[in-house]
């Protein structure tokens, strides 16, 4: 009998098994062996490749960054979509709600990486994250009158560009005079009033006087030194700071870029620009740059995988029995205990099939990164199903090395693979 | 699950405890609310985008279009359909992804009646290890299978064909398997009785009946080769779809910011189409796709 249901059986089944054998199992068991050979497939080379791979670099980083994905986005997602169905559940629009979270799972995850591109544009200007950020930045720390001048000669003081200009000045018996040099202004920086800056003298005991000048070094000019041409910088305000660090006075300067402050006690003074007229715009987080982009690959796989995560959880919630969680209601839960101690370990099964499908998924990572990825951090956002791509069919070429990748993959997925099947032959019996 | 779950909150006796559920009920709309456009906002900004002119796309932000919306224009969008190499993009992407739908559809939907309903032995055990290669990762099979190909001459479209059949297979099978084995035994029994042969049970009855799990699947494999890019960057050769147009152009980003914006709309059309025209086969075939 048994045989005979084999002769029935043959034709509706070999067409896809020979599909299977031919595509699937050899080529399978032909990686394996070709793990073991040089980047053409010709020369034995033992475990060579394998070495390569945990010895070069870009593999290094691979791996580093497949692990963060792996511990990071199964656990995130998963807790979306889990903390999504259930306060979901409770709104009227729910299937609108899911319908626009779904949304993202519909269209290529390498348009979905594009479309983050856009979002984690480095110029506040354009990029939406960073546009939205500088909008606490633009009030708290505004971009001030002369962005990124920087003092002109070695006897000023500036921490960095964008802070604060200083000087110390004695003002003793004759007077003390400071000289505020700027660099890194253009003549078109300068309000039409501005007239040529004027050289200050000592005015005598007690007086201070100085000028803020456009500082330029061509020709004969020297820095350091107010030059026949060069432009004071009118209205700018400077600080007079006395030796204890109070600010005794402030005065703005004169067309010609000149101020003068009478009356102050013998001793040293710090005459100071003070960061809020040298202060640059925010320049915005390089959210891919080499150190963040991994971060931000994994928010847009949320964002992704979320509403996959939501559906499957929401499917499970909705067979839950309805008659558990009422009576742990009426038992005076709230609804907070409620869904720690009832609603959670009931979706356990749910929840461990979404959370291996995204670690699977976390593994297997390769449109995102190609799509969010500006080619020059892509070296940095590498992960281990990039690297098999890379290593196998770009460049050279590498076979033996691309194997020896997609080797690791398959060990990396098979505990889960192992698992998924016992869980299958329990759910059989 | 009842359906207006509002009532579930119970109707709290004091005054005090009625504010409190209306506000924790205001607070929750506002949550979900503040989520959606989370979801919603970033695929917005790409969408205004591709209507920009790309010398305003590099100046300001996509929401300034809220101050100036005349800057809008379909220019980028024509500009693309003059484009000999997009025209040959969507036609490549529809020559791969309808063969690499029907094909291993077909199969499995043969393969799936004989692991539900003809009772061989050792039939555990095969399907067993269909489901032990649903979870092998294709990049196990990408070297060996370039090689395959290329010694056989074999480039292109059928090279792609072929590997989407191959791991697509697998989910097919289980899928189909599992729905003919929900389908009542007295079907098969009577026709058997009335000397129907299993070819006979199989166009007659089966696949009829399996004509739900069918389009699911239909529409999570077409989506699938549809949105693929590493199966088609390694084998489609001259015959490049959308996702290998893209991401050609993504190598020369800042200077086509603008044409890979409509482009991406453009390549999301038709999944998008089938996922608003055919939602619930679309989600039941993600949901079963979740063991992929």
């Amino acid at each position: 009998m048994g045989k005979r249901r084999w002769l029935v059986a043959i034709p509706f089944l070999a067409p896809a098994l020979f599909v299977l054998g031919a595509l699937v199992v050899y080529p399978a068991f032909d990686t394996i062996r070709l793990s073991f050979y040089d980047r053409l497939g010709q020369e034995f080379v033992g475990f060579e490749n394998y070495q390569d791979m945990f010895r070069l670099p870009r593999m290094r980083t691979a791996i580093r960054n497949s692990f963060i994905w792996v511990a990071v986005f199964p656990f995130f997602v998963t807790t979306v979509g889990l903390v999504l169905a259930v306060l979901s559940e409770k709104v009227k629009w729910r299937s609108a709600f899911r319908l626009i979270l779904f949304l993202p799972a519909a269209i290529a995850v390498l348009s979905s990486g594009i479309i983050w591109r856009f979002v984690y544009d480095a110029s506040p200007d354009t990029g939406l994250i960073n546009g939205f950020l500088n909008i606490p930045a633009a009030i708290f720390s505004p971009e001030g009158e002369y962005p990124g001048a920087a003092a002109s000669y070695d006897g000023l003081t500036q921490a960095e560009p964008g802070e604060a200009i200083s000087q110390t000045v004695e003002v003793g018996s004759s007077g003390g005079v400071a000289l505020l040099g700027l660099l890194r202004l253009t003549e078109a920086d300068l309000p039409a009033s501005s007239i040529e800056a004027v050289q200050p003298t000592p005015e005598g005991p007690g007086a201070l006087t100085g000028v803020v000048w456009r500082d330029t070094a061509p020709g004969d000019n020297i820095k350091g030194v107010v030059d026949p041409t060069e432009r004071g910088i009118p209205d700018i305000i400077i600080d007079i700071i006395d030796p204890e660090g109070t600010t005794v006075e402030k005065v703005s300067s004169g067309v010609d870029g000149t101020f003068e402050v009478t009356g102050l006690d013998p001793g040293v003074y710090t005459v100071q620009i003070p960061s809020s007229t040298l202060r640059e715009p925010w320049q915005g987080i390089t959210w891919l740059g080499k150190d963040l982009i991994t971060i931000a690959a994994i928010i847009a796989g949320i964002w992704i995988w979320g509403g996959f995560a939501l559906l499957v959880i929401a499917s499970g919630l909705a067979s839950l029995p309805r008659d558990v969680l009422e009576a742990a209601r009426v038992d005076g839960a709230s609804e907070y205990q409620v869904f720690r101690r009832v609603t959670v370990p009931l979706l356990k099964p749910v929840l461990t099939v979404v959370f291996v499908a995204l670690t699977i998924n976390a593994l297997k990572m390769f449109d995102l990164i190609i799509g969010i990825a500006p080619g020059s951090v892509q070296a940095d956002a590498n992960v281990i199903a990039l690297e098999m791509w890379r290593s196998a069919f770009t460049g050279g070429g590498n076979r033996g090395l691309g194997a020896a990748i997609a080797v690791f993959l398959l060990l990396l997925i098979l505990p889960v693979l192992l698992f998924n099947i016992r869980r299958f032959r329990l759910e059989q019996s | 699950m009842s359906p207006d779950l509002d009532v579930v909150t119970e109707a709290p006796t004091s005054r005090l405890g009625r504010l409190g559920a209306w506000f924790r009920r205001g607070a929750l709309q506002t949550t979900l609310i503040i989520v959606a456009l989370f979801w919603m906002i970033p695929g917005i900004g790409l969408l205004v985008t591709s209507f920009r002119p790309l010398e305003n796309v590099a100046g300001s932000g996509w929401w300034t279009t809220v101050s100036s919306p005349g800057e809008l224009t379909i220019q980028n969008y024509s500009n693309l359909i003059g484009d000999e190499s997009l025209i040959d993009a969507v036609f490549n992407t529809f020559l791969i992804a309808v063969p690499s739908t029907v094909i291993p559809i077909l199969l499995a939907a043969a393969a799936g009646y004989a692991l539900a309903w003809i009772d061989f032995k050792g039939r555990d055990v095969v399907f067993l290890l269909v489901i032990a290669m649903l979870m092998v990762p294709l990049q196990m099979a990408l070297i060996p299978a370039f090689r395959m190909f290329r010694s056989m001459g074999l480039g292109g479209l059928p090279s792609v064909w072929l590997f989407h059949t191959a791991f697509g297979l697998p989910f097919a099978i289980f899928l189909m398997r599992n729905y003919y084995a929900g389908l009542p035994a007295s079907l098969m029994e009577a026709a058997r009785i009335d000397g129907a042969n299993e070819w006979k049970i199989f166009v007659r009855i089966v696949l009829p009946l399996g004509f739900p799990a069918i389009a699911s699947l239909a529409i999570f494999q077409f989506t699938w080769t549809w949105n693929d890019l590493l199966v088609a960057l390694i084998f489609s050769g001259d015959r490049a779809p959308l996702m290998v147009w893209i991401s050609q152009r993504l190598g020369q980003f800042g200077s086509g910011i603008d044409i890979i914006a409509a482009g991406v709309f453009i390549s999301a059309l038709v999944p998008l189409g089938i996922f608003f025209a055919f939602q619930k086969y679309f989600e039941a075939g993600l949901l079963g796709g979740s063991v992929k």
